[in-house]
This record gives structure tokens, sequence and C-alpha cells, in this order.
């Protein structure tokens, strides 16, 4: 177990006192309201965006109110604005707390507050003035693509700086991280700038599937479990069951999930061995995925009752078996077989749905419920409404995912079978109707939620402005 | 290496990145790259297409405004803000661009695309898309008439009542013919598998057209 740390190459002053206060609880908890509010207008378009579907949309023919465009702007917001903002304020807490030093710079880290929220609106401001790249999942408009590579840069190194400087071992999350900092600058510039200045053609659509795959793969994927790691042992007070499934898990990832982009375009130009190769690595991380839900499984083992007395445990195992979903239908789904039926239709975009929201989603809405208190040092206003949030958002989800994916072979069949494509919108009609009340579901849970933010907030008890006092929450574990 | 900080940076974080990159990217790369990128005037010097023209005879005010005289020219840049207008409202996010050799699709669309077909700028990026609400439009050239497609685009239930595509009135002018962005995104559509011998292709729909009977074995 050798560190990079080059600890004789740091001068020992540079090394901030562990003494003092390690996280900064108004960043974590900025983060964390901007995500929300994301959140908030990311459903708002997808519920907009499905009323379409039903051909009942309420602002016809008014440019601004383009669907096509509020379509990006749905998932242009949950990945930028909910996801990217959540997980920031999430690191925010967890790497200085396992490095037990500060980030690099606080100032910085405002900085990057600040400037990841110009770009998140300026994102959606540019979508929806038509300013779109026809990249699916960086839509983002040309001229914003750099701003945004630089602000992953300077996260990175920001986060980068207290984890190089740690001696001995490393956290099991600290792995994920470190190689999901290096990962989204890698595919951000990879994905955004290659296929609009440089690669034309069926290759950049293997570079555009590998960006749409990485950008899951190796930016959400990554940090997502590098929280669980953190979270679930802390909550559980127990350490996870077997480190040598840590290890095949994170680098059984980090081999196959970058190899599998093209699965996105089969059956296209793409040279066609390549998109074997694309199904045979997928195939490898539905295993490897496999190892990491027994590692967590087994960890819960004896601890049961903390699903029903622990609100984030119970969203971050939920979501670990929507996980187990995903991966298992996508072991199929990226079949030659399935594909020539499910391919276009909505069973991918349920798919896309339970992997984004049901799993990423869920493990974010649970790292709020457990570090919201915490940050504002008050106790949750409602636990009632923690429990309506939750169990609206899985029902709807998991409605949605089943609707979905059913509605995705009704089409796909009726396609293959030369049925008149009217006559598939008729028989998809009910499916989408479905669709937006699971919709609805989600969105006011959602809405609960943020309600039962606001008023924690509001009741919060009053901090001294002195010494912050170091949180006291009963249940408050130990430093990791 | 497996739990050393930079074991994890490079091996993972730059290595296996790079394998990836060099498999799945730069391979596919380098075997398109000696094929040559069309720009933009040689794709409008391979074929003006009959529904330019027509919107130039159809719409003479409006087209001559807008477009001038029917040229390479003009028919390059109808084409440039056709595919603008594509991307920005995001059409490609519910049209495909290709046509699969499975599930009877070159029955009901053509043929099935080949890579050459992507080698110029307006599929930069590239368009295949991932999702069909609305059919695939490689091979929609000269399909329907430029009346449709103008009526379409102002209420798609008119022509195809089960239609969940929105309506684009900001395509057409004050008096309600379409305006710039309006023909050369029918210009854009019109000329989508144009460059290909034979066309259009209808596919076997309507109630007066038979089906033609799925292929032996397809599945």
């Amino acid at each position: 177990m050798t560190t990079l740390a080059a600890s004789g190459a740091i001068p020992r002053s540079l090394e901030t006192s562990v003494a003092g206060e390690l996280v900064d609880r108004r960043i974590v908890f900025s983060y964390l309201v901007a995500s929300l509010f994301y959140l908030g207008l990311a459903i708002l378009a997808g519920f907009l965006f499905s009323l379409q579907f039903l051909q009942r949309y309420p602002f016809e023919g008014i440019e601004l109110f383009s669907p096509g465009r509020w379509r990006m702007v749905h998932t242009n917001g949950v990945a930028y604005g909910f996801i990217a903002n959540a997980f920031l304020g999430a690191l925010h807490w967890a790497v200085p707390r396992m490095t037990l030093r500060p980030v690099l710079h606080r100032g910085l880290s405002w900085f990057i507050f600040w400037a990841w929220q110009v770009i998140v609106v300026s994102t959606a401001g540019g979508l929806l003035l038509g300013q779109a790249q026809a990249l699916e999942w960086g839509e983002t408009p040309t001229w914003i693509d750099p701003l945004a590579l630089v602000g992953l840069i300077l996260v990175a190194i920001n986060f980068l700086v207290p984890i190089a400087r740690t001696q001995g071992p490393l956290y099991v999350a600290l792995w994920y991280f470190i190689a999901a900092f290096i990962w989204t600058i890698l595919v951000y510039a990879m994905g955004n700038f290659l296929p609009q200045y440089f690669v034309g053609g069926a290759a950049a659509g293997a570079i555009g599937g590998l960006f749409i795959h990485d950008l899951v793969g190796l930016f959400v994927t990554p940090l997502g479990w590098g929280l669980m790691y953190y979270f679930v042992p802390i909550i559980l007070r127990k350490p996870v069951w077997s480190h040598g499934l840590s290890l095949v898990g994170f680098w059984g990832l980090a081999f196959f999930y970058p190899l599998t982009g093209i699965h996105h375009f089969l059956y296209s130009p793409i040279p066609l061995f390549l998109q074997h190769g694309a199904v045979v690595t997928t195939i490898a991380i539905e295993l490897v995925v496999t190892t990491v839900i027994i590692n967590f499984f087994m960890t819960i083992v004896g601890r049961g009752d903390a699903l029903r007395t622990s609100m984030p445990i119970r969203w971050f195992y939920t979501g670990m078996v929507f996980y187990f979903t995903t991966c298992l239908q996508c072991a199929f789904q990226t079949t030659l077989t399935f594909q020539k039926i499910i391919h276009f239709t909505d069973w991918v975009v349920g798919h896309a749905h339970l992997v984004m929201f049901g799993v990423f989603g869920f493990w974010l809405l649970g790292s709020m419920v457990y570090l919201i208190p915490r940050v504002l040092n008050a106790a949750w206003y409602s636990p009632v409404l923690n429990s309506w949030h939750f169990w609206l958002t899985a029902l709807g989800t998991l409605i949605m995912f089943f609707d979905l994916l059913v509605a995705g072979l009704v089409q796909g069949f009726m396609w293959r079978d030369l049925a008149h494509w009217d006559d598939s919108l008729v028989a998809s009609m009910p499916f989408w109707l479905v669709r937006t009340f699971s919709g609805i579901m989600i969105m006011v849970g959602q809405f609960l939620f943020f309600y039962n933010v606001y008023m924690t907030w509001r009741w919060r008890p009053p901090v001294s402005t002195e010494a912050p006092p170091t949180p006291v929450m009963p249940q408050q574990p130990a430093i990791a | 290496m497996f739990e050393s900080k930079s074991g994890i940076f490079f091996v993972a974080g730059l290595g296996f990145f790079g394998l990836s990159f060099l498999v799945m990217a730069v391979l596919p790369w380098t075997i398109y790259a000696g094929e040559k990128e069309l720009d933009l005037n040689e794709l409008a010097v391979r074929g003006i297409t009959h529904e330019f023209v027509d919107l130039a005879e159809r719409y003479p005010e409006q087209f001559k405004k807008h477009f001038g005289e029917v040229s390479y020219e003009s028919f390059s840049e109808a084409l440039r803000i056709g595919h603008r207008a594509y991307v920005a409202e995001a059409c490609w996010h519910c049209h495909s661009q290709f046509v699969r050799p499975v599930s009877n699709e070159d029955l009901r669309w053509g043929p099935v695309s080949h890579a050459l077909e992507y080698q110029n700028v307006l599929q930069r990026p590239v368009l295949f898309g991932t999702r069909r609400v609305g059919p695939d439009l490689i091979r929609e050239a000269a399909r329907r008439s430029n009346d449709w497609h103008v009526a379409h685009f102002w209420k798609p239930t008119s022509v195809a009542p089960a239609s969940v595509m929105p309506s684009y009135r900001w395509f057409f002018d004050a008096e309600g013919y379409p305006n710039k962005k309006g023909m050369a995104i029918i210009t854009y559509i019109q000329w989508l598998g144009s460059w290909l011998e034979e066309y259009p292709y209808f596919h076997g729909e309507g109630p007066d057209v038979a089906a033609p009977a799925p292929k032996e074995g397809a599945s």
C-alpha cells in the first residue's frame, strides 16, 4: 500500500491543521439547495415534455416553450444541475473528512460554486434560445463547453490536492473519487470537442456513444459508488464486508466501463467488430456489478433494521436494488438479439430513468437526507414528509420504469411487424399517459421534500458566529 | 498499485481511459480517416433537389427574399440553416438518421445505411439519434411533398392525426408562408437520402397500400 503522497515534497507548513473545522457547512448546504432547485426545474421540464406525448401541450406554438428544447433542459438540468451540484455538495462533506484536510482553498470552492451555477443557467438559457449542440447529454452550447471544462479542472484540483496529501492507506471511496475527477475531465473534453471539431461521420458516432456512456459510467457512477463506500459503513457503523471485493469492483469498473460506449449504436454504420467488442464488455460489467452488490448486501446483513430506521440507508439500498436491475437489464438489452426490437423505443428511456434517477438520484437524495440536518445542525422538520418523499418517489420511479419497458416492447414489435407508424403511436398513448402520472407522483414527492428542507432550514437553531459548534447530532458518527 | 494514489490516477484514471479511447475512438477514426468529409459546397454540387426548386416555384416572393435564385450557393445555404434548425430544435432526439439491417427496417425505410453516407459536415456531430418517437428521416427525401411538410410543421395532426410532434409556428412568417428557417428545414429534410441512386422509398402503409410480407426469418 504505497502512497503517492510524496509526503517529503510537501512542506509541513503547507499542511493545514486538522484541528480546525474541516468542513465548510455553508458550501455543502448551498450546493444541495442549488441541486434541489435544478431537480425541481428538470422535473417540471420533463413533466411539460411528457404532455406533448399526450397531444396536450399547454404552450403550443411558442418558440421559447418548444418541447424539444425543454427536453434538453430536462436531461441537462438533471446531469449538470441536479447531479453535479449534489455530488459537489456531498464531496465537500466527505473528502475533508476522509483526508482530514479541508479542500485546497475555500475561496476556490465558492468561486467554483458560482461559476458552476452560471454555467448551468447559461446552458439552460442557450438551449431554450436554440443554441444546442447535437451531442446527446452534451447539448451544452459550444461556447460554454470550454468554460465547463475549466470548472471541472478546478474541481479536480480543489479535491485532489488534499487527497494527495494524505498518508497511509486510502479509503475505498477515495479510489473512486480520484479516478472520477480525472475521468470526468477527459470524458468531457473528448465528447464535447472531438465530434464537433475534429472527427466526422460514423467515427464521431463511436465517440458520441463513448461520451454518452462515459458520462454515466466514469463521472456519475464512480462518484456515486464512492459516496456509498463512504456513507454506508458510517451509518451502519461497520466496515464494508470484503476488501477484496471492493478491489474487484473498482478495478473491474475502471477497466470495462470505458470500453462499452459503442453499445449505444448497435447495427449502426460503425464497424461491426467494434460493436461486438462493446457487447462483450457490457456483459462483463454486469459480472463486476454483481460483486459490488454482493459486497454491499453482505455488509448490511445483521443490520437489516437500518432499512426501517435509517432513511438514508433505505434510499441507498433501494438505489442499489435498482442499480442491479438496470445493470442486469443492460446485459440483456445490449445483445444484438434484444437490440433488434428494443433499440429506438421507450424501453431505453425507461432504462435511462431508472439509472439516472432510480439509482444516482436516490443515492443523492439519501445523501441529502443524511447531510441536511447535519449541515444545519437541526433535526428534520418532519420525518413523516421524508417518508412520503421516499415512497412517492420509489413507486413513481418503478411504475415509470415498468410502463416504459412494456411500451418499448410494444413499439419494437409493432415496428418490426410493419404496422403503420401512426398505429404504433396510438398503441403507445396509454403508456405515455401512465408515464405522465408516474412523473406526477415523483414530482409531488420532490415538492414535499423541498418543503421539508425549507421548514428545516427555517426552524434551524441559531448558530453563534464565533466558533461554529461541532455537529452534535444524536446519531453523529465518529469522524470517518 | 491497486490501492495507491498513483496506481489509481495513472493506471485506472489515465491508462484505462486511454486504452478505451484507442480502441473505441481512434480505431474507427483511422478506419474512415482516408474518406473525404464533404463540405457544404461539395454536397450542393452533388445535386440540387427537385424539392428545393419546387419551393422556389411555390413561394416565389418569399424564396427570392430569403435565398435569391436557385443556385449551388443558395442550396448549400438552405442546407446549412436547415441543419442548424434541426439541431437547435432537437429534432434528432425523436427522429433517428440510420436504417438498421434488422427488424424489417429496409422494407420500411429503404436501403440500410452505409458509413460513407455520414462523411460530410452536416453529420458533425453525427445525427444517428437514439430514439424514434417519429419516423427515421435518413430516407425521407421526396417521400412526401413540400405541401405536406408545410402543413405538418404548422400543425402535425392535420396530416398525421396520431402525431405527437410539436407544431413549429416560428417556421412561418406573419402571412403564414414558411419563412427562411421553415424553407431551409424543409430543404434539409427533403435532401436526406437524395444522394442515393434511387429514391424515394415509400413504406407500405396506409389503407390502400398492401404491406410487404415480412422477410422469412426476420425478427
